[in-house]
């Protein structure tokens, strides 16, 4: 079986920093992974780099069968990878509703130039996804004017309305009260597995990432430094000094 | 909704003060032209990109529109309209390729030199141009018929009213429209545009062909009341002018500009009259008024008013006004 996606000897410096050490990695349709580890460890780069977001210095990745190394996030987005950001990337003058109409319309090659945009979708499509991130009630609330914890909900739906094979979030759950990240989590891991979404998560809570991945791989200055079943990784001397502090 | 109604309030009241005072058939419809390349502006601002040198396009059409005019006299003053529009869009089109991936201050400076290059070339090809005298056309036909300046003046003006509101509704379409909706984005969230899979630059092309038209749309309208273009049309301070109407109408609906240009002209007008020599007083006090009031716009604040039967407001244009 081909994997998802495959990266080979993928590297990044930012002048003496190495933010990305020859990354030689393959994920599998149908896993989960956690990436762990500390601030700087290459988390977030190595998701810019795999999105097309920033280009690697060397190496190759592949996603889906397909060489993707030198195409543009926005068609990488096409393939069908979506992205959520550890700070929401929204469209602050809209209203969430908009943000997600917008969202479908562009997955359904609806840009029309006439035509509302409300016309061009689904409203019950609409609907349910707002529902089913609790936003219903903000749909014509404008984007600027949500707390944070919204921001982040309405961030990852906007990503999972493009129904992508592979979605990507870096932190879901930071800037959502401690209470309420295990419902998101329980929440969007549902809606993934319903439509069989590969996926990938940047995490720093210890008790989500063992409940929820199927597989962990802890950073560790631009490398992968363990990576395997979740109780394994988590055990491992070095993760336990490095990324978790124990 | 007043916002609906606003694009044929203003058309019946500048018809109706047109048929009333025959001298200001003129500035009507001036103001008319400066609000459709005030709209031009104001769709670029809705991206966040304000543009310093729109009034290039609507010179670059004037001088189109002149010129077949001189060569073919019987070319009818509708078709001269549309030749404006699709010079416009045209130009609109060529210089895009390059402008659209600029933002923020080097866009604005950018279409400013561009109209400046074109200002300097109108005023230097004496022979071609007719250097800064410009250029002068007889009156064309209209609807087939060759008219005197007051019938001319008369039908030109029910036919800018009537092509005002339908531009309206159309613009207020397309800002309704997905891509409408990208261009707005476009000012909040470029990267995000990126990672729902639309090309930000696209759509920003697509917008900017779209002003271009809608300047060269005002171009043919100005040259077509006027019988004349002068590179005066196209000089930086007239840009200037359309960025400041389309501040001043606001951007949350199309109907905006027009309103914005029927006040500016009209303080114009009235000032000119009665403050000669420092009537740009006027309009600078009005502008720290209006940042004070209605930092959205006349616009904004009229979509506020509504009639109180109406049900519960709708949260988006609130809060956008």
């Amino acid at each position: 079986m081909t994997a998802l996606l495959q990266t080979r000897g993928l590297s990044l410096s930012f002048g003496g920093v190495v933010a990305a050490d020859s990354i030689d990695f393959d994920l599998q349709a149908g896993e989960r992974l956690a990436v762990i580890g500390a601030n700087g460890a290459g988390k977030t780069t190595f998701i810019n780099m795999v999105t097309g977001y920033i280009k690697p210095t060397s190496g190759s990745i592949t996603f889906d069968g397909k060489d993707i190394t030198a195409l543009q996030p926005r068609q990488i987005v096409q393939l069908g990878m979506g992205r959520s950001f550890q700070l929401p990337q929204l469209f602050l003058e809209q209203t969430v509703q908009e943000s997600v109409q917008l969202a479908v319309a562009a997955r359904t090659h609806q840009l029309r130039l006439l035509r509302p945009l409300a016309a061009c979708v689904d409203a019950r499509e609409i609907q349910q996804s707002l529902e089913l991130v609790g936003l219903a009630h903000r749909a014509h609330h404008l984007c600027g004017s949500l707390p944070e914890g919204h921001r982040k909900l309405l961030d990852i739906v906007m990503a999972l309305v493009l129904r992508p094979k592979l979605l990507i979030m870096d932190e879901p759950t930071s800037g959502v009260a401690a209470d309420e990240k295990h419902g998101l989590m329980d929440t969007i891991m549902k809606a993934l597995d319903q439509r069989g979404v590969t996926s990938i998560f940047v995490e720093h809570d210890a008790d989500i990432v063992t409940q929820y991945a199927t597989r962990v791989a802890a950073w560790i200055s631009g490398r992968i430094a363990a990576d395997g079943p979740p109780d394994v990784v988590m055990s491992n001397d070095e993760v336990k000094s490095v990324v978790l502090g124990r | 909704m007043v916002l609906r109604a606003l694009p044929w309030l203003i058309a019946a009241l500048t018809l109706a003060l047109g048929l009333l005072f025959a001298w200001l058939k003129t500035p009507l419809i001036i103001a008319l032209s400066y609000g459709l390349s005030a709209l031009g502006v104001s769709m670029l601002i809705r991206a966040g990109q304000v543009s310093f040198g729109h009034a290039g396009f609507t010179c670059l059409a004037g001088y189109a529109v002149v010129a077949v005019s001189r060569a073919w006299p019987q070319t009818d003053a509708l078709l001269l309209l549309l030749l404006g529009v699709s010079v416009g869009g045209l130009a609109g089109a060529i210089t895009g390729l390059f402008v659209v991936r600029y933002r923020g201050i080097f866009f604005g400076m950018l279409n400013l030199a561009l109209s400046m290059v074109l200002f300097a070339v109108l005023g230097k090809f004496y022979n071609l141009t007719g250097g800064t005298d410009g250029l002068r056309m007889e009156r064309p036909p209209i609807f087939g018929q060759l008219l005197e300046r007051a019938g001319f003046e008369t039908s030109l003006l029910a036919v800018s009213s009537l092509l005002v509101v339908a531009t309206c509704w159309v613009v207020a379409r397309f800002y309704a429209s997905p891509v409408g909706q990208a261009l707005t984005a476009i000012k909040s969230n470029e990267v995000r545009l990126e990672y729902l899979g639309i090309s930000a630059k696209r759509v920003f092309f697509t917008g900017y062909v779209a002003s271009a038209a809608l300047c060269g749309f005002s171009g043919g309208m100005f040259a077509l009341i006027q019988g004349l273009v002068t590179p005066e049309m196209g000089y930086w301070v007239r840009s200037g002018e359309y960025v400041f109407i389309a501040v001043l109408g606001g951007t949350l609906h199309p109907v905006g500009a027009f309103l914005g240009a029927l006040v500016f002209e009209f303080l114009k007008l009235f000032a000119a009259a009665a403050l000669t020599g420092i009537w740009q007083l006027v309009i600078g006090v009005v502008l720290l008024a209006l940042i004070f009031v209605a930092p959205a716009g006349l616009v904004a604040w009229l979509a506020r008013i509504r009639p109180t039967r109406e049900p519960a407001p709708a949260a988006s244009v609130q809060e956008k006004a």
